[in-house]
């Protein structure tokens, strides 16, 4: 079945983790918080194809864990707080991981911080539809104004 | 009578208490931050509340996906700091207070609020990180802390306008507590932070600002703002901010603005901050009153 449509999916650039997501990913994210443990990351390290084995993932799953597409475990339904126990686990820091999934260096996105982060100007939406919610309840009055 | 005295508002952002554990808080960078919260300390000094009731939420540590409570209640003894990955964060452990936390439950539900109800449960940097902005890093805390886990992990969290009202609730509960305690909420996370995805690294400035603005004076503009709004302007991760408006809903609609602090960044997130008191009320007035006739009648009694 097709994922149900939200009007979330219309912000760029994110995956919310929701009630189907986190259905779909349940394998990932228990895969994640077994890594809470010394003794499985040690597992996981020392056979990491063979430790997935493990927990319900399809592979399309297991292939985004193995090759570490931080961006594809989200989509397929994992959650950032658990994939980043996976960071941990190779020894990144939280930076390296979120320059990763935006694709930048951690030298260029920690400067993207430093400076103020990420504007929203820009990353509202895709379709467009996202304005601050003021100016599109503005814009609604108007254009009903001139039907009417 | 117990009642509610402040509000306090933090993120709780961990890159924050791992600054305090690895002891790096004189570094330009986290002096920034800590310089924010010299003054709440002071603040919290003189205030010594005798309860904290902590709003915040767990990631990922106490609960996994096994088990997602909307709100769920810690009513134990005590809460001990959460394995993070990294070991327990070095800080004291969480004294509770099951009375009035178990009171708390019993009123708030028949409220219709469905509270879960925690008699075990450890806590993360969510609510510590919180603690030591305000209490610094002391050997014991310095009062009992009752935890409020929220949801705000899998979409949906609760609404703005639900945490707004549960709240109230609380507040409901505390003054119907018959010992004289005063306590402060402290409402955690936040403010405008992704950490996700390809938009990772969002932060709105203008939206948290306004944001502060209306936590003193319009909070019932922010119970209406939906979780589309908050993700969109705050960011996916920035939804966090509901847990605020629980804190807010337990306070006077009219409040003083005791301080508040904003800079950006603490790692990936903006971080924000403010005091609020209830205004001094006739509720003062009637018990000034009541001194007053006690003075009169120990006078007269020669006392």
């Amino acid at each position: 079945m097709a994922r149900e449509q939200h009007d979330y999916d219309d912000i760029p650039g994110t995956f919310v983790f929701d009630a189907e997501r986190s259905r779909q990913g349940y394998g990932i994210n228990m895969f994640c918080m077994s890594l809470m443990k010394d003794e499985n990351r040690k597992a996981f390290k020392a056979n990491e194809a063979e430790y997935l084995k493990k927990f319900k993932l399809s592979p399309e799953q297991t292939e985004a864990i193995l090759k570490r597409q931080y961006n594809r475990m989200l989509e397929l339904g994992g959650n950032i707080y658990f994939t980043a126990k996976l960071g941990a686990t190779d020894g990144h820091s939280f930076q390296h991981l979120a320059a990763l999934m935006t694709g930048s260096t951690q030298e260029t996105y920690a400067k993207m911080m430093l400076g103020g982060g990420r504007s929203v100007e820009g990353n509202r939406s895709k379709s467009g539809k996202g304005k601050p919610a003021k100016a599109k309840s503005k814009a609604s009055k108007k254009s009903g104004k001139k039907r009417g | 009578m117990a009642r509610i005295i402040a509000g306090v508002s933090s993120s709780h952002v961990p890159a924050i208490g791992a600054a305090i554990d690895n002891k790096r808080t004189e570094e330009p960078y986290w002096k920034r931050v800590f310089s924010g919260f010299e003054k709440s300390k002071a603040w919290m000094a003189k205030t010594k509340p005798d309860v904290v009731i902590g709003i915040y939420n767990d990631h990922a540590s106490a609960f996994s996906v096994e088990m997602i409570p909307t709100f769920a209640l810690g009513c134990a003894a005590e809460f001990p700091p959460a394995d993070e990955g990294w070991g327990p964060r070095p800080v004291p452990v969480v004294k509770g207070h099951p009375e009035l936390a178990s009171h708390i439950a019993t009123s708030v539900i028949l409220d219709e609020f469905d509270l879960t109800i925690c008699n075990k449960m450890e806590v993360d940097h969510g609510l510590t990180v919180p603690l030591n902005l305000l209490f610094g890093s002391p050997s014991t805390w310095p009062c009992p802390v009752i935890p409020l886990a929220v949801n705000v992990v899998q979409f949906p969290p609760p609404t703005a306008h639900r945490c707004y009202m549960l709240g109230k609730a609380i507040r409901r509960a505390v003054e119907s507590y018959p010992e004289d305690l005063r306590v402060v909420m402290f409402g955690t996370g936040g403010m405008s932070h992704q950490i996700s995805g390809p938009r990772a690294g969002l932060i709105n400035s203008k939206f948290d600002k306004a944001f502060l603005d209306n936590m003193v004076k319009n909070p019932k503009k922010l119970t209406q703002i939906s979780h589309l709004e908050f993700m969109r302007e705050a960011g996916a991760e920035g939804i966090e901010m509901v847990m605020w408006l629980v804190m807010r809903g337990a306070m006077d609609e009219k409040v003083d603005e005791v301080y508040r602090f904003y800079t950006v960044p603490a790692s990936n997130t903006a971080v924000g901050h403010i005091i609020l008191e209830n205004k001094k009320r006739a509720g003062t007035a009637k018990h000034k009153r009541a001194a007053a006739l006690r003075t009169n009648r120990d006078v007269r009694r020669g006392k």
